[in-house]
């Protein structure tokens, strides 16, 4: 009951959330002295960035390293990772959209050759060649097996992601939340606006998991009837 | 599982030496792969340039990707993967054993083109000698990780296009650590830095390998 519940508010209440996000960040929040209204993309990159690396990059990894577990392999795992990867591509594609957005008014340029971007650009092409590597495996066990292996091997880039703003002199800035002190570098409404952000593009992503993952299932579905259609009509072939 | 890669490396490393493809066709590649690079960088940066190491290492991941190639094809032939299922080796040993060949093999290939970054690159002679013992770490990490790359592309018709798309961004930090140990030597800076993030690298790859290269061999 609860757990429907959940399921069918998922979509309104992110929604909802993204509207209120859009709302507070365009015209509620003040802009900010030095940036002026370009300050603004705060409350879209970085939760979008968030979902990319570590939500949805997070989940294929954890769930490829539970299908390599023998205890807890299963073809959902493999599906949940294949899915979490495929919204990752679509949120790693963002963060660097809205990167350069920011960026060229900034810095001056679209691209800059930061520790943090060229590092977040890998990781885009490393969640490509995840769904390559799947394409190039008809047998869904040996897929299953060679995608979470490279999915596991994959999520190294992560931390190193995370920390490049710390081990390389970067353009990029440093954390702004979650700093290694715990001391926040912003206040007030423009905090509450950008941690409002990070729930709701956080439950965007699970919303896009949770249809991805149907849409998987129900294609299974339909190949196994197609195959099953195709071996019944080439037997009355046969008989005839 | 150390007997097992002894085995498997001296297996594939006689088999190099019988099909002499590392002298005849890598290492030649590899030379003109670095003759290329200088011609790109035009005659008058060629020989004063300090993209030198940037391009010695390069050249050295093309050929790593022919060697990986070259290094799963010998397990390619009919019957050669089943009959090493049979046999019940240690999954960990065959992954210590190939990538050993395989780094021996880059390690040659690598001291070749090093040669000819000095000759061609203008490359500083002492700083390529100070340079020497991050290059080996450097080969062998990548040794490693292309061995488990290798075997993730195994036997797909698509294998020799799939593997670079895989392999490359995952060489994109060795790469960099690689050559700014080589920078730095050429240039006395601080070595430790890059040092320890190859030797990190090293490290991963060949736990991971050992960890999860039986699931790869699976059937």
């Amino acid at each position: 009951m609860i757990k429907e519940l959940s399921q069918r508010l998922l979509g309104p209440v992110t929604l909802v959330l993204l509207a209120l996000t859009i709302w507070l960040g365009l015209w509620v929040t003040p802009p900010d002295v030095v940036q002026g209204n370009l300050v603004r993309l705060i409350y879209v990159h970085p939760s979008v960035a968030w979902v990319a690396l570590y939500v949805s990059f997070g989940t294929a990894t954890i769930a490829s390293a539970l299908y390599l577990w023998r205890r807890t392999r299963s073809m959902v795992m493999d599906r949940v990772a294949h899915c979490a990867m495929e919204v990752a591509v679509v949120f790693i594609a963002l963060t660097l959209i809205t990167g350069s957005i920011w960026g060229r008014p900034t810095w001056g340029v679209w691209w800059a050759w930061d520790a943090r971007l060229t590092t977040t650009a890998i990781l885009g092409v490393l969640a490509l060649g995840y769904l390559a590597l799947r394409r190039a495996n008809d047998d869904p066990l040996l897929r299953a097996r060679r995608s979470a292996v490279y999915a596991v091997l994959a999520a190294i880039n992560v931390p190193i992601i995370h920390f490049s703003v710390d081990w390389w002199k970067t353009l990029h800035q440093g954390a702004t939340v979650f700093t290694i002190g715990g001391h926040l570098k912003i206040h007030g409404l423009q905090l509450w606006t950008l941690l409002l952000s990070f729930v709701a593009f956080t439950l965007l992503f699970f919303w896009l998991l949770r249809a991805r993952y149907r849409l998987e299932v129900r294609r299974e579905l339909a190949s196994s009837a197609q195959l099953t259609d195709a071996l019944s009509t080439r037997q009355r072939e046969g008989a005839q | 599982m150390i007997r097992t890669a002894w085995l498997v490396a001296a297996k594939d490393l006689r088999i190099e030496m019988r099909s002499r493809v590392l002298l005849w066709q890598v290492v030649p590649f590899g030379v003109i792969a670095l003759l290329l690079c200088g011609l790109a960088l035009g005659p008058a940066h060629a020989g004063n340039s300090s993209a030198g190491p940037g391009l010695y290492y390069l050249v050295m991941l093309l050929v790593t990707l022919l060697m990986i190639n070259r290094s799963q094809g010998v397990e390619r032939s009919p019957g050669t993967r089943s009959s090493i299922a049979t046999l019940g080796l240690d999954p960990a040993g065959l992954f210590l054993g190939k990538s050993l060949a395989l780094a021996i093999e880059l390690w040659a290939t690598g001291l070749v083109l090093l040669a000819g970054a000095v000759l061609v690159l203008h490359t500083a002679l002492h700083g390529a000698i100070v340079a020497l013992p991050s290059i080996v770490v450097t080969l062998a990490a990548l040794s490693a990780a292309g061995t488990l790359y290798g075997a993730l592309t195994a036997g797909g018709e698509a294998s020799a296009t799939l593997l670079p798309v895989l392999a490359l961004p995952a060489f994109a930090p060795l790469l960099i650590a690689g050559e700014r140990s080589f920078h730095d030597a050429l240039h006395g800076g601080a070595l430790l830095g890059w040092w320890v993030v190859v030797v990190v690298a090293l490290v991963a790859y060949v736990a991971m390998g050992i960890l999860l290269y039986g699931v790869l061999e699976e059937t």
